[in-house]
């Protein structure tokens, strides 16, 4: 049982908001004429490749991973702006159909740059107004007009008095005062869920931490569910309860903050927490190579061409190394909530069970019979 | 020894909408096989004084002070003189290094130009030249016929690199090399650049924005605010221990995992950098000091001593000058 | 840039002129949006020497244009009651001399700026919409529509003018409908062309996704997003185009493919050249409604040089 919600004074994790389950998107490459001529077939870059994830009521995950991984892909497909070419993203147990407008309401995204998420030749009223706009609603729950929705939501992102600012355009503002405009817009709709895309990687180091704070206590004060996509496991140690690692396409380690950052089991966790500046000396080991292209999923484990494990030799020595060249495997659950796909991570600690390709346990924090 | 002395230098930009003073008097002295890291952010004036060390900027910037490399005066130099300067005297790794380079050239003719505009070797003793800098820098020497768009993020930062070193240059000027990478090449690049500085005793400096980069590569640090420098000092002290109230609020920007007063706590600091054009009075940081006293909108703060071997611009340092209220 | 006293939760604006706190009713907000958004162009076009030289000039031919019945009689322009002997030179009476009727070239070159002026707008209106709308509607959808607009499009700019204009005159016979229809026809292309590229480039950004992302439909995503943001391509072609027109205008006219009823600079310069005035040296009959010609394309010129630069803020000059 996650011990994250004990720790912090704030709203227990509730029931499962979003659902994804096998979500795949992939992308073809375009052939040329020549190509196409010879029949050759496109390049498909599998950008997100089988992923389950499951965002609770309440609950900040993260989504980490470098560039490539396809953690923003993954936010997208649930976000409808992608048409996912395989698996299901459920809400509320309901899964999406091909109309997304009720769905639009109750999702909303906040981007990376504020500066082009707000259109120049909008005033910030009409920015935030578009939302309403755009479902037709003349009206709040309570009786409320536009202008009074509109100004509610500039002040629960921290823009007050919102009267100032509605005949502003986003060029007369700072960077983290157009993000807190995005913010609201994506309030205005009163959304259950937000999927923020690197939402403070543009701004400043010192305007950060007032929009993480911002997030935080709209999470508390609203009961929102917030999927955060990062490459900064900083800000994933920050801000979020649980957080997920994908790589190449697949979620490869993802638990509770605690556990995944500070007890990681994947190696490339590992990696990616030994590289976070400060954290062990310019001298410590660091990954060689990149990310290889998603058009060329390298077979088994698909992190073994660059894994310490399987260079260093161990992988031999406990005898996975055939493993890990050769068979492909999905996540494990290694102890309550915190699952890798990593033969040698099972093999060290957590249930005895057979590996299998298929992912066989849920990512809950509670325990769910699978 | 110095390599890089500047002495009060002020950059000021004129534009349509009046001047602009990016810089307000700053000195600094990078001597051989040092690192000096700068930070700040967005217009706090770290990017314009690695332009003006290499007298960069458009002709009407009005540049004031002194900026000695290896004994010459940059600023007083006639054009002939400070073209021999660039790039072997002090060179520079550009921000944005994705776009740096010229796209339909390919990298090792962009060297090799880089070489022979110098006059420091004819065309196929810099070729090999060339070959030999690719691989130091950890790429294989058939790259060298390669056009930008077949290279990777950090393999173009790794040809920027290469660049910079092509006429042994003195100090090399890195301005944000490792923004647009990725963490894992991001750290790669680090300890390349680490390990080249330390092999060829050169002297750097190092302009970012993140400061816990700083830390693994730099000697000693500087924290720019408003065009000066507020904070210095050797890079461990700085980010671990800091004196001035904007720095402890930019080192808590990057917090490191585990550290439990980071949990669920995000620490922001309230406000914006300020517009140059529009700097605040007395301290320019007083608008968003969390320590702000009475009397720090009137004072002209200055660097004063703030323990050993570091200095702060704040008044509530141990060196500042003694204020009724100043004394805790 | 708005600096804000640092304050945990409440950002205040404060800037050196903070603007008053706006009206809470959604209409009003518009309204005064709309009026400072011109002020605001206002302000900066004025700043432009060249734009305000084009636009004192423009307004000028325009006031021309509409003040013409009322400086020229109808019957002077008449050729059965001319007002006064043919080919006469320069004079008091006659500013500008006759023309081969007897008519006074001012006369005709004050009321020439009416349909010079009517058809450059005119096909301009043509060519703006059809061009803007083939533009947006490919750009935007992309895939086969966009190939098939592309097609047409392509069609259409590679097609010879003036041979079309020969063709639709002789089927459908002079007119200044059809001299609008000719000059709207052969010049959509080029601004589809441009708006589709502009289209593409503004179909990416960030903002357009995110309206997207709050559940615009296509329509919404178009009238709102990229056809705004597509204005001041739109905007700064059609001060060109118009420009353009009125030259094919005369073009037409001096080929005799104009309408023979209506009195144009074309027209004008087309009838002086059928008299022989080349030859006998009328330089007063040939020359003043070139001039017009050339000024009022400068004047367009100048002010689309103008807009340019308040529509685009990166090339004012620093």
């Amino acid at each position: 049982m996650s011990d994250t919600t004990q720790e912090r004074a704030g709203p227990v994790v509730g029931d499962p908001v979003i659902e994804v389950r096998d979500l795949e998107v992939s992308f073809s490459g375009r052939t040329s004429l020549l190509g196409g001529l010879m029949k050759k077939k496109a390049a498909v870059a599998t950008a997100v490749d089988g992923v389950d994830l499951t965002l609770h009521e309440g609950e900040v995950l993260a989504l980490a991973g470098e560039s490539g991984c396809g953690k923003t892909t993954t936010a997208r497909a649930i976000m409808g702006l992608i048409r996912p070419n395989g698996g299901q993203i459920s809400f509320r147990g309901k899964p999406l159909g091909r109309k997304l407008q009720s769905y639009r309401r109750v999702v909303q995204m906040v981007f990376q740059d504020p500066t082009a998420s707000l259109n120049p030749r909008q005033t910030i009223y009409e920015s935030v107004a578009e939302g309403l706009r755009i479902h037709k609603i003349h009206e709040g729950p309570n009786g409320e007009g536009e202008e009074e929705l509109v100004a509610r939501a500039l002040s629960r992102a921290g823009l007050r008095p919102p009267e100032r600012f509605y005949l502003l355009y986003p060029h007369e503002l700072s960077g983290g005062q157009r993000q807190r405009v995005v913010i609201a817009g994506a309030l205005v709709l009163d959304p259950r869920v937000i999927v923020a895309d690197e939402p403070v990687s543009n701004l400043d180091a010192s305007v950060r931490g007032e929009i993480l704070q911002l997030l935080l206590g709209l999470r508390d004060s609203l009961q929102l569910s917030i999927l955060i996509v990062t490459h900064d496991l900083g800000l994933a140690w920050t801000v979020a309860d649980r957080v997920a690692v994908m790589y190449l396409g697949r979620i490869v380690e993802i638990g509770p903050a605690e556990e995944v950052l500070l007890r990681p089991r994947h190696p490339y966790t590992k990696a990616l927490l030994d590289v976070v500046p400060e954290a062990g000396g310019i001298d410590r080991p660091i990954l060689q190579g990149e990310p290889p292209d998603p058009t060329r999923v390298p077979r088994g484990c698909r992190f073994h061409p660059r894994c310490p494990v399987v260079a260093s030799g161990e992988a031999a020595t406990l005898g996975i190394d055939g493993k890990c060249r050769g068979e492909d495997l999905g996540l494990e659950e290694l102890s309550p909530g915190h699952l890798a796909a990593c033969y040698e991570a099972s093999l060290r600690r957590g249930p005895v069970t057979p590996l299998l390709p298929e992912p066989s346990a849920s990512e809950t924090p509670r325990q769910v019979d699978p | 020894m110095s390599v890089l002395s500047v002495g009060d230098l002020h950059v000021t930009y004129r534009t349509k909408g009046g001047d602009v003073p990016a810089v307000r008097g700053v000195s600094f002295d990078i001597d051989k096989g040092h690192v000096l890291g700068l930070a700040g952010e967005s217009g706090c004036g770290k990017s314009t004084i690695a332009g003006a060390i290499l007298r960069l900027h458009s002709p009407k910037t009005k540049i004031e002070g002194n900026v000695i490399i290896d004994g010459q005066d940059v600023l007083s130099l006639k054009p002939g003189r400070l073209r021999a300067v660039r790039w072997t005297g002090a060179s520079i790794i550009f921000q944005g290094a994705l776009h740096a380079l010229n796209p339909v050239r390919r990298v090792g003719d962009q060297i090799v130009e880089a070489i022979t505009v110098h006059k420091l070797a004819g065309e196929r003793e810099a070729r090999v030249r060339t070959a030999e800098l690719l691989e130091e820098v950890g790429l294989p020497a058939r790259r060298i016929d390669d056009y930008p768009h077949e290279l990777s993020g950090g393999q173009k930062q790794r040809v920027m690199i290469a660049m910079a070193l092509a006429c042994n240059p003195s100090l090399v000027i890195a301005d944000e090399p490792t923004t647009a990478l990725d963490v894992m090449v991001q750290a790669q690049v680090l300890q390349l650049l680490k390990s080249l500085q330390r092999e060829l005793g050169l002297a750097m400096l190092f302009i970012t924005h993140d400061l816990s980069v700083l830390v693994e590569v730099a000697d000693r640090i500087a924290i720019m605010y408003a065009g000066q420098i507020i904070e210095e000092g050797p890079a461990e002290h700085v980010f671990h221990d800091p004196a001035h109230p904007y720095t402890k609020a930019l080192a808590g920007a990057f917090p490191a995992i585990g550290d439990a007063r980071f949990r669920g706590k995000p620490a922001g600091l309230g406000g914006d950098p300020p517009d140059p054009q529009h700097v605040p009075s007395g301290c320019p940081f007083h608008p968003r000091c969390p320590e702000a006293i009475a009397v720090c909108p009137t004072l002209d703060v200055e660097l004063w001593t703030a323990g050993e071997d570091r200095r702060a611009a704040c008044v509530h340092v141990s060196g500042a000058p003694v204020l009724s209220e100043s004394r805790e | 840039m708005i600096t804000s006293p640092h304050q945990p939760d409440d950002l205040t604006v404060g800037t050196e002129a903070a603007p008053p706190p706006a009206p809470r009713d959604p209409k009003k907000i518009k309204w005064l949006r709309r009026k400072r958004a011109l002020a605001g162009f206002w302000l900066v076009y004025r700043q432009s020497k060249m734009g305000m030289v084009g636009l004192i000039l423009l307004v000028t031919f325009i006031f021309l244009a509409l003040a013409a019945p009322l400086l020229v009689s109808r019957t002077d322009l008449g050729v059965s009651d001319p007002p006064g002997a043919p080919f006469l030179r320069p004079s008091g009476e006659f500013p500008l001399g006759t023309d081969d009727f007897g008519r006074s070239v001012l006369d005709l070159v004050i009321y020439g700026s009416r349909i010079s002026l009517i058809v450059g707008f005119a096909a301009t209106v043509m060519t703006m919409t059809v061009g803007a709308a083939v533009g947006i509607i490919g750009g935007y959808y992309g895939g086969k529509t966009d190939t098939l607009m592309n097609a047409l499009t392509n069609w259409f700019l590679v097609i010879p003018w003036i041979p079309l204009a020969i063709v639709l005159a002789s089927i459908l016979g002079r007119s200044l409908f059809n001299t609008i229809l000719v000059i709207g026809l052969t010049s959509w292309a080029g601004t589809a062309r441009l708006v589709r590229a502009d289209t593409l480039s503004v179909k990416e950004r960030p903002y357009v996704e995110r309206a997207r992302a709050l559940g615009a439909s296509n329509w919404h995503l178009v009238s709102r997003h990229i056809l705004p943001n597509v204005m001041p391509v739109i905007f700064a072609n059609t001060v060109l185009t118009v420009a353009l027109s009125i030259l094919a205008e005369t073009t037409l006219s001096l080929l005799g493919l104009g309408d023979p009823s209506s009195i144009s600079w074309g027209g004008v310069i087309f009838d002086a050249f059928d008299a022989g005035a080349l030859s006998a040296g009328l330089w007063w009959w040939l020359i003043p409604p070139g001039i017009c010609i050339c000024l009022v394309t400068l004047a367009f010129t100048m002010c689309g040089y103008a807009l340019d630069e308040v529509l685009n803020p990166k090339i004012r000059e620093r």
